[in-house]
């Protein structure tokens, strides 16, 4: 990537990142469905990165935890007990909790590729995965709600609520549909891919503007601006570790709450 | 009519300046009135703190639209 900046920058004057930034060139199978760029590689790395790390740590899980499988155990614990139980109780965070460890490990995993040194960028900042994830979470939540109440009270109880006027079906079914039915998995994509984009974008910002600062503009007066580029981005780099895991627990928490809201008719 | 003073460009480049007006405003509110709640009782606050991050997604998304809007009508060209 900072080639690609580099290559960019050749010209004269500074080029900021664009969208460009994240659609990179074919490596394999170039023209086909089945296309591989850096985004994908770096996707699939992060997943064999993800399936080492449990199997180290909890290849032989041990009673008293040691080393790598109290992490693994912190953050397992973590989502049973702050996201499962929490919204959902302990008798149905043991039906969903296995989707949603895997919601929370596999959007942290991609999210971390954002930040990692040769990576360097997220997984889920092309459309592709977070729709995936949105309309797993969407499946996953109509399932439990049909589940729990069966089609015809599950669909009457999100879209009429007990308690409304008949006159006002025809304004609050449609607001109703769409906001549960569109609007939740849009909004779930929307926001996890938005936040690792920007993200992106301004780590590529940052230090493509050292790299020009310093080296490209052989300026006296811009050098002491890089240093301040430079901090910014180190800032923005900590600031990033942060984000990869609150949107990894928002994506599951919401989608947690979801689950629990469709289970339960509405009183 | 003469022209006296003009810019060019797109409106789009300060689109997400002017999205993120709203949602900081509810950020705000959202997160100070929750910080009241913990002081009041900080023996809920982890609850308070779940339901504040909840807020604080569904806020946010409001922004993050912004930014969406403005890749999608040309601000970064």
């Amino acid at each position: 990537m900072l080639a690609a900046v580099l290559a960019a920058g050749d010209g004269e004057g500074f080029h900021a990142p664009g969208i460009e930034e994240f659609y990179p060139g074919a490596l394999l199978f170039e023209g086909t469905i089945f296309e591989i760029n850096r985004i994908m590689l770096v996707r699939f790395v992060m997943v064999a990165l993800l399936a080492l790390f449990f199997i180290l740590a909890l290849r032989r899980a041990k009673l008293v935890p040691r080393g790598l499988q109290n992490v693994a155990e912190y953050f397992l614990d973590f989502v049973r007990l702050h996201i499962a139980e929490e919204i959902l109780g302990k008798g149905a965070a043991r039906r969903f909790l296995p989707i949603l460890t895997t919601f929370f490990f596999m959007i942290t995993a991609l999210n971390l590729a954002g930040v990692i040194p040769l990576l360097n960028i997220a997984g889920t900042s092309l459309i592709g995965t977070p729709l995936v994830l949105a309309i797993v979470a969407w499946i996953v939540f109509n399932y439990a709600g049909i589940k729990a109440q069966g089609f015809g009270p599950y669909m009457k109880s999100n879209l009429l609520p007990s308690g409304v006027p008949l006159y006002m079906a025809p304004i609050i079914v449609p607001v109703e549909f769409v906001s549960t039915f569109i609007l939740r998995p849009f909004a779930l994509t929307v926001r996890l891919l938005a936040n690792m984009m920007a993200g992106h974008l301004i780590l590529v910002l940052f230090f493509s503007a050292t790299n020009f600062m310093f080296v490209e503009a052989g300026s006296a007066l811009l050098a002491p601006v890089g240093v301040l580029t430079l901090g910014a981005g180190f800032a923005f780099t900590l600031f990033e570790i942060l984000v990869a895991v609150l949107q990894a627990y928002i994506f599951t928490l919401l989608a947690a709450v979801y689950i629990d809201l469709a289970s339960h008719a509405e009183h | 009519m003469e022209i006296l003073a003009a810019i060019e460009g797109n409106i789009a480049t300060v689109g997400y300046g002017l999205a993120t007006l709203g949602p900081g405003i509810g950020l705000g509110i959202l997160i100070g009135k929750t910080v009241e709640g913990m002081a009041r009782q900080p023996e809920i606050a982890g609850q308070l703190r779940t339901t504040m991050i909840l807020g604080i997604a569904f806020v946010e998304v409001l922004g993050l639209l912004g930014l969406i809007a403005g890749i999608l009508f040309g601000g970064m060209g």
